[in-house]
């Protein structure tokens, strides 16, 4: 069988297995809609929360990135896990025993004020947008190229997948699916990657074998360094950035992760503040089998592909390689017309003259790094079935992320704002069909960002992680662990950090004071202290600190009871279910 | 707050402070200050200071996670905190 059929078959079965979930657990109430009734397993939730964490950038992207990056890509895999220690320390266990629906909730009890609360709102609002649009663009891509479906069709075939169970299930359904969906795309991203680990180095784990030896007796490691050399690139265990820009960017993606209100959320389902502990374990490590694995995958992609194209006859490559030239995201142009294929380094200016002497004449191959993965099964010529599984786990992972980021859209629109500001003396039953109404104009905002992707999705992507760290994460934390942390400190911090924030993105990543996109390259060497704009957020968020310590202390302390409530979320004893007062 | 919650807030703490320094030291001092020297240094075809910013470092953070939970449940139930 072709992979077009195979692919038919297993995207129809998995998604015909969430349909089947998101019936059978239908929401009935805001509190099933909101947080699935609040008793969720905590192991059960570890995995619905990994898979609602891991995206389409996890498990698409994320392998590919770092097989461009080589070691720079530790900043998108240590800071991604490493958010979830703060995140499972800092954060979750007293958020849990707050015991509300939403992290607007906390903020706004918290520092008692409904400007706090509104700003929270917005944030949240953001945050999710920018995301949920990625998935959706990730949906359509793996539609267009195994389906072969317009993009655009394919945007709205997820669309409807994603409405029918995020509108009717709610969190309850959302739960339930993202665990059959974690299943999904674990093995699809495991299965591969142990398969050409097998082939190429002899050892089933992936983990352990790209950093072991082929037949040839040398390291993988230290062949893809050569060939990396060879072709004017840097050591691909060496990496090319600069240490303080490492460090600002993997800060910022930490606390940026802690901060993500899609995945806070999540731990309000579980019935005790010790399951909450519990299910964050679990959802790191679930998350770390798919974490550890793509940096194997990145260095045997990476070594597939150089020494499959590397000054081979475009006449003779494989077939895969037209099949991706037809979506675009691999382009070839012989430059010096003598029908090999010359990739490498052109940027590199010790490198020119090497390359001169061969004749070569610029770099004549571009790969968008999202196809790595993708392509990786078909380039390593693993059975049909296999690339057909690769679709479903892309699908599998756009799709729980996308439910879970509109689920925070509903609740920040019908709880956070209609229920506690607008329209408090709503039902139950009035909120729930607000919750329904505002996720069905989530999906089909997500669905237009999705056929009409605004060019500058990446950069606000890496905006939103800033934002997070600039803005929540320093508000949450103060809020548990500084009791006499007060409304002004708070939001003077928030505001400052977010404001500055997004200064730095404006001037650096979108060069609007500097004459626009084309003067952004100039402006490196005017970074301060030499930190990227995406690692900003980690500078933003040290400001928002401690402009919210200092006039927290000239102003006046929060009353009583906030103290005493402050007090309690530190003591696990007395967590009720999620309750909305 | 009496004096039994203050006593186990400050354990509670103390504790944080343990966990979130081995934290800080596998991620941003071992792989990525220290990355450098450490590579000189291979565990099989694995550079040192590489290994643990691609490897090592999500390793020690699951662990670091599980060891959280036992030490704090083992905590609650000390000064009877424990949810019934």
């Amino acid at each position: 069988m072709g992979v077009q059929t195979w692919t038919f078959i297993i995207v129809g079965i998995t998604f015909a297995l969430y349909i089947a979930i998101a019936i059978w657990s239908r929401a009935g109430s805001t509190k099933e809609f909101y947080v699935a009734g609040g008793g969720v397993n905590p192991i059960i939730n570890g995995m619905a929360t990994a898979a609602d964490w891991m995206s389409a950038a996890s498990f698409i992207s994320m392998a590919g990135i770092i097989s461009f990056m080589g070691y720079d890509g530790a900043v998108y895999l240590m800071g991604w896990t490493g958010g979830y220690v703060l995140l499972a320390l800092l954060l979750a266990p007293y958020l849990r025993k707050f015991g509300k629906f939403t992290v607007p909730d906390f903020i706004g009890d918290r520092y008692y004020s409904d400007t706090a609360r509104t700003v929270a709102v917005i944030c949240a609002l953001m945050v999710s947008f920018t995301y949920v649009a990625g998935q959706m663009r990730g949906v359509g891509v793996v539609f267009s190229r195994f389906l072969e479906v317009p993009i655009n069709q394919g945007v709205l075939i997820g669309m409807a997948i994603v409405f029918f169970y995020a509108v009717l299930g709610g969190m309850k359904g959302i739960t339930y699916t993202q665990v059959a969906q974690y299943c999904v795309l674990i093995f699809a991203f495991m299965v591969p990657a142990i398969f050409i680990s097998i082939q190429m180095v002899n050892n089933p784990i992936p983990q352990l074998g790209f950093g072991s030896s082929g037949e040839d007796g040398v390291y993988l490691l230290e062949k893809l360094n050569h060939l990396h050399v060879e072709l004017g690139f840097n050591e691909y265990t060496n990496g090319n950035k600069s240490m303080i820009d490492i460090i600002a960017i993997t800060a910022a993606l930490m606390c940026g992760t802690a901060g993500l209100p899609h995945v806070i959320v999540r731990f309000f389902t579980v019935p005790k503040v010790r399951d909450a502990r519990k299910s964050a374990g679990y959802a790191l490590l679930f998350i770390a089998i798919l974490y550890t694995t793509a940096p194997a995958i990145a260095v045997f992609a990476r070594t597939n592909l150089i020494t499959t194209v590397s000054e081979k006859p475009y006449a003779e490559l494989p077939e895969w390689f037209s099949n991706w030239e037809k979506t675009g995201l691999l382009q070839y142009n012989d430059k010096n017309g003598d029908g090999l294929i010359q990739y490498y380094n052109d940027t590199n200016p010790a490198y020119a003259t090497t390359a001169q002497s061969k004749g070569w004449n610029g770099n004549e191959l571009v790969i968008d790094r999202d196809i790595m993965v993708l392509a990786n099964p078909e380039i390593a010529q693993l059975p049909n079935w296999v690339i057909a599984l690769v679709a479903a786990g892309g699908l599998a992972a756009a799709l729980s992320t996308a439910a879970g980021l509109l689920l925070v859209i509903s609740t920040s629109i019908s709880h956070d704002l209609l229920k506690k500001q607008l329209m408090p003396d709503m039902t139950d039953k009035q909120e729930l069909f607000w919750a329904r109404i505002a996720a069905a104009v989530g999906v089909g905002i997500a669905g237009y960002f999705g056929i009409n992707p605004p060019g500058f999705v990446a950069a606000v992507v890496a905006l939103a992680f800033g934002l997070a760290a600039s803005s929540f994460f320093p508000a949450i934390i103060l809020g548990i662990f500084d009791k006499k942390m007060n409304m002004r400190g708070a939001i003077s911090g928030m505001v400052v950090g977010i404001l500055l924030m997004t200064f730095y993105m404006i001037k650096f990543k979108f060069g609007l004071f500097d004459g626009g996109k084309s003067a952004v390259a100039g402006l490196q060497d005017q970074w301060w202290l030499g930190i990227s704009p995406e690692g900003f957020g980690t500078v933003a968020m040290m400001v928002n600190f401690i402009i919210s310590m200092i006039v927290s202390r000239f102003t006046q302390d929060p009353p009583d009871e906030i103290q005493e409530l402050v007090e309690d979320i530190r003591i696990p004893r007395g967590s009720g279910g999620a309750v909305a007062h | 707050m009496i004096p039994k919650h203050k006593a186990y807030w400050n354990k509670n703490l103390q504790y944080l402070a343990i966990l979130l320094s081995v934290w800080f030291f596998v991620s941003f001092v071992l792989g990525i200050l220290l990355a450098a020297p450490l590579n000189t240094i291979k565990i099989g075809g694995f550079p040192l200071g590489f290994w643990f910013a691609h490897q090592g470092s999500i390793y020690v953070f699951v662990i670091l996670i599980f060891i959280y939970m036992r030490w704090m449940n083992r905590l609650d139930e000390e000064y009877e905190v424990d949810e019934k």
